[in-house]
């Protein structure tokens, strides 16, 4: 099977989609965000954006989060 | 037999864990709030019974997910963990888990665990277990984490002894090793020469030491220095301290993948159904703005009945002792400076507790955390954070509280931007006083046949402090410099039906908190006061004679006489001179003497402002008569008009000026604290006071 993947970040992704934060990312996460589980190599999923766009309510590593665009923009992930 | 010393437990968890459900539980009434030495965070810690006569005392920490601190209230925990030599140092932890996020608590846990304090873990909320399709290996999971494991439901009250008996075998039998070995991973060398600074620590201790620049009393001043020196190579510690995280969420991985498992198919997800609704686009802000309005309704709905009896029962007690005690100074005192001034603070309670039940309410059930994401863009462009949106609410009942739930920002200046606007909001203290003067001033008619005038003019004054707030909030985000990195996490935790039990006892907690904090300044204030308005230089103590023996007087009846003696007396006391004093400043804005010196006292709360009437009028009018404050007000003239004092202008004006003003000692206070500088509590005293003696003076302007 081949996988197509593309470079994109959290804020890229569509309600519902799945990708899995690049390990390059690991500089830009803040350690809060680690902590919370938003680690390199995860699964994150978009279940929410907010009326005016922002901020994004994301499921990562079983954690459910409100992050803003500005961060969110910053995280890189790889669609599969 | 003598009993054994009380085992010291300390709760710590992520927050929405239950772990407060558990503290309750484990310590039931017996709970006293305290403070932390130096900061303002409450620190709660109850008895709990053990087995025979034993017995452990219970201290419940602040809900954080890490022990690295980003905020005051988390950074109670790691200084609470660091002090091993503080008589309050615990002996044993309670790490309190969500079975459902297992593996983020557990980073928490491996954490703590590292510190090599005798642990137990408790894996709550077990019975969503099969609901939700989680298995759970207990008895590997005990082998892998060297730590008993206890499952409970504390809401259901499921475990709650085992908890009991985990604390008293962890007492005995206390097992304490490092669970991740951060060191030799990361690499190996320094954490080699990191270890040898002390050997009186453990090395994870003395890495946090450094991480958060947290030096405790402990270490002598050779140790100090050599960890400062670790402290320099800033970027090697972050890098560090990425490292371990990941280091940490591999074991945990590891970990729970040989002993938790769960079923997705089994999963039903009311989350995703109930989101959908509450952060819609349109229903989202409806059902918002439905819930504010049925707290607003609330508030004002709910507690008059009480409110009105607390107030008649007060009247009636002044009366009652009036009658039973022989006059004199004692009585006076009583009847006019401590009953008045202890029913000034006991009206609130019903406003208070309705809106702290209403938040403990929206908190509980998670529904606070949805708020939040919704109107977080909508904040920002007024400088503040969603986060915001809970001080901005909360300081409707009062603004001490509000401000300290500010700390929940981590943008300094969000945060700071929202400390400052808080306090414009319409807290319960401006409430008794917008009461009496809209009831004075403003007819009792219905507007278009339905709403009631009043109720409209008070719904105004809401509306006004929060847009006064966003509006100041607004030029504070155009002209305020700060530095800070503005970085916005929330947690949006699962819903749940809220337990009575927690939320009665936060709701009990706060207002008693209230109470007993303004309720000292209230009663203090109102004996000064009193004192202070029947006492006076010279020219007081004379005033009999003046008056009696003035010409002009010759032909008035005895109680015309005693009547001019009271007012005569009242103007020349102490308080009287500081009236009028600053009577000429207030001219413009339409008050006299006696109002100024209801301002005077009001700048340590407003509330006092209708307690200062009460006490000013009560020593004015003769003794025997209890006639309400109310009637008081209005029947009382202005001398230069002939007219009533309290009409129109002079009440709109002192609406206005309540709404605007600073006259909160305690919000200052918590301000300074908070802020940890005077500047920023004197720019809301002078700020708010410019802006409401302009606002009022054009008010009192065009009513007049």
């Amino acid at each position: 099977m081949i996988k197509i993947q593309t470079l994109s970040t959290i804020a890229t992704l569509v309600k519902g989609e799945i990708g899995i934060i690049s390990e390059e990312s690991l500089d830009v996460i803040p350690l809060k965000l680690l902590e919370m589980g938003c680690l390199p190599g995860v699964e994150v999923e978009l279940l929410q954006v907010a009326p005016l766009k922002d901020p994004l309510y994301i499921c990562v590593n079983g954690s459910h989060l409100a992050i803003r665009k500005e961060m969110a923009s910053q995280i890189k992930i790889i669609k599969s | 037999m003598e009993n054994p010393k009380p085992i010291k437990v300390a709760l710590i968890g992520n927050p929405n864990t239950g772990k407060t459900s558990l503290f309750n539980q484990l310590t039931g009434l017996t709970q006293k709030v305290g403070n932390y030495p130096g900061v303002t965070v409450d620190k709660k810690s109850g008895n709990c019974k053990l087995s025979g006569n034993k017995t452990a005392i219970i201290t419940d920490l602040p809900g954080t997910y890490s022990i690295n601190p980003t905020s005051v209230d988390e950074s109670i925990v790691l200084t609470s963990l660091l002090n091993t030599t503080d008589k309050d140092f615990p002996d044993i932890i309670v790490v309190v888990a969500d079975v459902e996020n297992l593996k983020r608590n557990l980073f928490l846990f491996s954490q703590v665990k590292d510190l090599e304090i005798p642990i137990i873990l408790a894996i709550n909320m077990s019975d969503q277990m099969e609901r939700k399709g989680i298995s759970l290996d207990i008895k590997t999971l005990q082998e892998e984490l060297q730590t008993e494991v206890v499952l409970i439901s504390s809401r259901k009250k499921i475990g709650i002894n085992k908890v009991k008996e985990a604390i008293e075998n962890c007492a005995v039998v206390s097992n304490t090793h490092p669970l991740c070995s951060i060191n030799h991973k990361i690499d190996g060398d320094y954490f080699e020469k990191l270890k040898e600074v002390s050997a009186n620590h453990t090395l994870y201790e003395l890495w946090l030491m450094i991480t958060q620049n947290n030096f405790p009393d402990s270490l002598t001043l050779e140790e100090k220095t050599k960890l400062m020196q670790f402290t320099q190579d800033a970027s090697r510690v972050k890098r560090y301290q990425h490292k371990e995280t990941i280091h940490r969420y591999q074991q945990i991985n590891q970990i729970l993948k040989r002993t938790y498992k769960v079923d997705r198919s089994k999963a039903k997800d009311l989350r995703a159904k109930l989101d959908k609704v509450f952060t819609h686009k349109i229903f989202g802000y409806v059902i918002f703005f439905g819930v504010l309005l049925l707290i607003f309704q609330s508030i004002f709905d709910w507690s008059t009945v009480p409110m009105d009896f607390i107030d008649a029962q007060f009247a009636n007690l002044s009366e009652f002792v009036t009658k039973q005690m022989n006059a004199g100074v004692l009585r006076d005192l009583i009847t006019d400076g401590i009953i008045p001034g202890i029913g000034g603070v006991v009206i609130f309670i019903p406003q208070i507790a309705i809106l702290f039940l209403f938040v403990a309410i929206l908190e509980e059930t998670g529904y606070m955390s949805r708020v939040v994401f919704l109107m977080d863009k909508i904040m920002r462009r007024y400088g503040m954070s969603g986060k915001s949106v809970i001080p901005l609410i909360s300081g409707t009942a009062c603004a001490i509280p509000a401000v300290m739930a500010t700390r929940t920002i981590a943008g300094w200046k969000e945060r700071l931007i929202t400390i400052l606007v808080t306090p414009f909001t319409t807290c319960s203290a401006r409430l008794p006083v917008y009461a009496i003067l809209i009831s004075l001033v403003i007819p009792d008619k219905k507007l278009l046949g339905y709403f009631s005038l009043q109720g409209f003019t008070l719904l105004s004054l809401y509306v006004l402090g929060f847009a006064i707030a966003i509006i100041s909030a607004f030029i504070l985000h155009k002209l305020l410099k700060v530095k800070s990195t503005s970085f916005f996490v929330a947690e949006m935790p699962n819903y749940k039906l809220p337990s009575i039990k927690n939320v009665i006892l936060d709701v009990l907690e706060k207002t008693k908190a209230f109470v007993f904090g303004a309720g000292k300044i209230i009663l203090a204030i109102s004996i000064v006061l009193w004192f202070l308005a029947s006492n006076g230089p010279e020219s007081f103590k004379n005033i009999e004679k003046t008056v009696t023996e003035n010409t002009a007087h010759k032909n008035l009846s005895f109680s015309e006489i005693q009547t001019k003696i009271s007012s005569a007396k009242l103007e020349n006391s102490y308080i009287g001179i500081m009236g009028k004093t600053i009577e000429p400043a207030i001219k413009p804005l339409g008050y006299d003497w006696k109002i100024g010196i209801a301002l005077i006292s009001s700048f340590a709360a407003r509330e006092v402002f209708v307690g200062t009437l009460a006490t000013i009028y009560s020593v004015e009018s003769d003794d025997e008569s209890n006639s309400t404050i109310k009637e008081r007000m209005r029947a009382e003239i202005n001398p230069e008009t002939g007219e009533k004092r309290f009409d129109l202008a002079v009440g709109m004006s002192l609406l206005i000026f309540y709404a605007f003003a600073m006259q909160c000692m305690g919000t200052l206070a918590i301000v300074k604290r908070e802020t940890k500088t005077w500047k920023w509590p004197m720019a809301q005293l002078v700020g708010m006071g410019i802006l409401a003696y302009v606002a009022s003076f054009i008010t009192f302007t065009i009513f007049s």
